[in-house]
């Protein structure tokens, strides 16, 4: 176990990955991760061709002619970045390619502001990259390897987006056990994908497709997005038996066998609100609160969080995101989840917005406000913002 | 009929993906009126309209009926008829 930057130990999961291409642009916080990488290929440590992009957008078609070639590929971004390669994700998806992406989340402009939120990755839920988000360092380190052997398997052949929180997770100095090079080479076989672009064998990828079958083929999209709710549990209970580590597969929980509020929310704040749990827990008050750990936001796990909470009485979702004009994107979604079920009340709160800070009494506040409405049988408020204190 | 992962295609697809059936005006070459001066195969965009002995004829399997070969034509041999009439 070594302590280090958290963008090192994801580098370092990159490393034993050997992608043969990677393809960056640097913009806080997620420079170190490329700036690590970019060391790495110049000394020599890691035998991939390292392109030096003049944009996110390049970056990412950069991996996408890459990995259609049957090239191991990666990059990272965050923010504007992200925003900037809207179109290219897409195209990742639709012609299913195994690119993996990590994400070190961060807010959007305007008004600028280079902190930690989920917007950037959360504004693109739709694109077709499966979402997965990382509570601590570790877990960042060892979802970039889950990640790879999740995107290339034949069942799958999508992208991957690895959400860490943004100088939360990529900038915390934190203990971390790297894999070794040999174990994760014996866990990830090499890329070997059935069609590849080589000039032996001409082929053209993501060609015109009419009104005929453009359906047919996001429905082949969404099909295998679907395969994947199997695949990432299956590929973290396979990682458990190779590291010892486990995360859950795609959802977690703590606490929540007799909990009567459920908190549920994805990335670092996890972490604060397992502490929040464990003092609430320990003041004697009887207070029964327990944590759903939202792993993977696409593909949507909705049957295995209606199951997770089917038993308690209230869950207050956090969003470090905002649909502006509704609520926070997982609110929306875990409600569409417990449509069918007589399900627990859901309340709604939009913090950690840009990087402000959420503490373990902003977790109990939002506890004590879940307690409260199932006292009263009633959500007062749907969805609400928290601590605006500067107003 | 089986899709491709990815919509992938092996070459040579535009051999099967017959353009003209985007045509809503097929432009029709009056050959007697017709000089050969070859300015509509030279403005065709899609390259659908070949000399053929003195005159020109149109390829309908691609042309998608833009009408710029009756716009350019100089003696005006060419004529734009709805699709079906």
């Amino acid at each position: 176990m070594e302590i280090m930057e958290g963008s090192l130990a994801v580098a370092e999961a990159v490393k034993a990955c050997r992608p043969n291409v990677i393809a960056a642009y640097p913009i806080t916080p997620q420079t170190h991760i490329v700036e690590e990488i970019a060391r790495m290929v110049a000394d020599g440590e890691l035998a991939s061709e390292y392109v030096r992009v003049e944009s996110e957008h390049s970056a990412m078609s950069v991996c996408i002619g890459a990995s259609a070639t049957g090239a191991r590929t990666y990059t990272a971004t965050t923010s504007q970045g992200m925003a900037l390669m809207h179109e290219v994700l897409f195209n990742a998806a639709g012609l299913r390619l195994p690119i993996v992406m990590t994400a070190a989340n961060r807010s959007l402009s305007a008004p600028i502001n280079i902190w930690n939120d989920q917007q950037d990755a959360v504004s693109e839920r739709d694109s077709g990259w499966i979402q997965l988000y990382a509570e601590d360092t570790q877990e960042a380190s060892d979802m970039t390897i889950q990640a790879y052997k999740i995107a290339e398997d034949r069942d799958i052949l999508l992208p991957v987006m690895v959400g860490m929180d943004g100088f939360i997770l990529t900038h915390v100095h934190e203990p971390v056990e790297l894999c070794p090079q040999e174990k994760v080479d014996d866990f990830l076989p090499s890329y070997d994908p059935d069609h590849y672009l080589t000039p032996k064998n001409p082929l053209s990828f993501g060609t015109i497709v009419y009104p005929s079958t453009y359906t047919e083929f996001r429905y082949m999209i969404h099909e295998a997005m679907k395969r994947a709710e199997r695949k990432i549990i299956d590929v973290a209970s396979d990682f458990r038996d190779k590291f010892g580590r486990h995360y859950g597969g795609l959802i977690d929980t703590y606490e929540a066998e007799d909990a009567e509020v459920l908190i549920m929310a994805m990335g670092s704040v996890i972490g604060t609100a397992k502490d929040a749990i464990d003092e609430l827990r320990a003041d004697g008050k009887g207070e029964k609160v327990g944590l759903v750990k939202v792993r993977c936001y696409r593909p949507f796990p909705a049957e295995a969080i209606a199951e997770a909470v089917k038993s308690a009485k209230a869950i207050a979702v956090l969003d470090k995101n905002i649909s502006l004009g509704y609520e926070g994107a997982l609110h929306t979604d875990v409600k569409s989840a417990l449509y069918k079920e007589n399900g627990p009340l859901a309340l709604g709160f939009i913090l950690g917005l840009g990087g402000r800070d959420i503490t373990k009494n902003t977790i109990k506040n939002i506890a004590e406000k879940a307690q409260k409405a199932i006292k009263s049988g009633r959500v007062e408020k749907d969805s609400e913002f928290v601590d605006l204190g500067a107003l | 009929m089986k899709l491709s992962i990815g919509a992938m295609a092996e070459p040579g697809s535009t051999r099967t993906n017959k353009t003209g059936s985007w045509r809503t005006f097929k432009p029709i070459i009056n050959v007697e009126a017709c000089i050969g001066c070859g300015t509509c195969s030279m403005f065709c965009p899609e390259g659908t309209i070949c000399k053929v002995a003195d005159k020109y004829a149109i390829d309908y399997d691609y042309c998608k009926g833009c009408g710029i070969c009756a716009h350019e034509c100089p003696v005006k041999a060419i004529e734009m008829v709805l699709e079906g009439e």
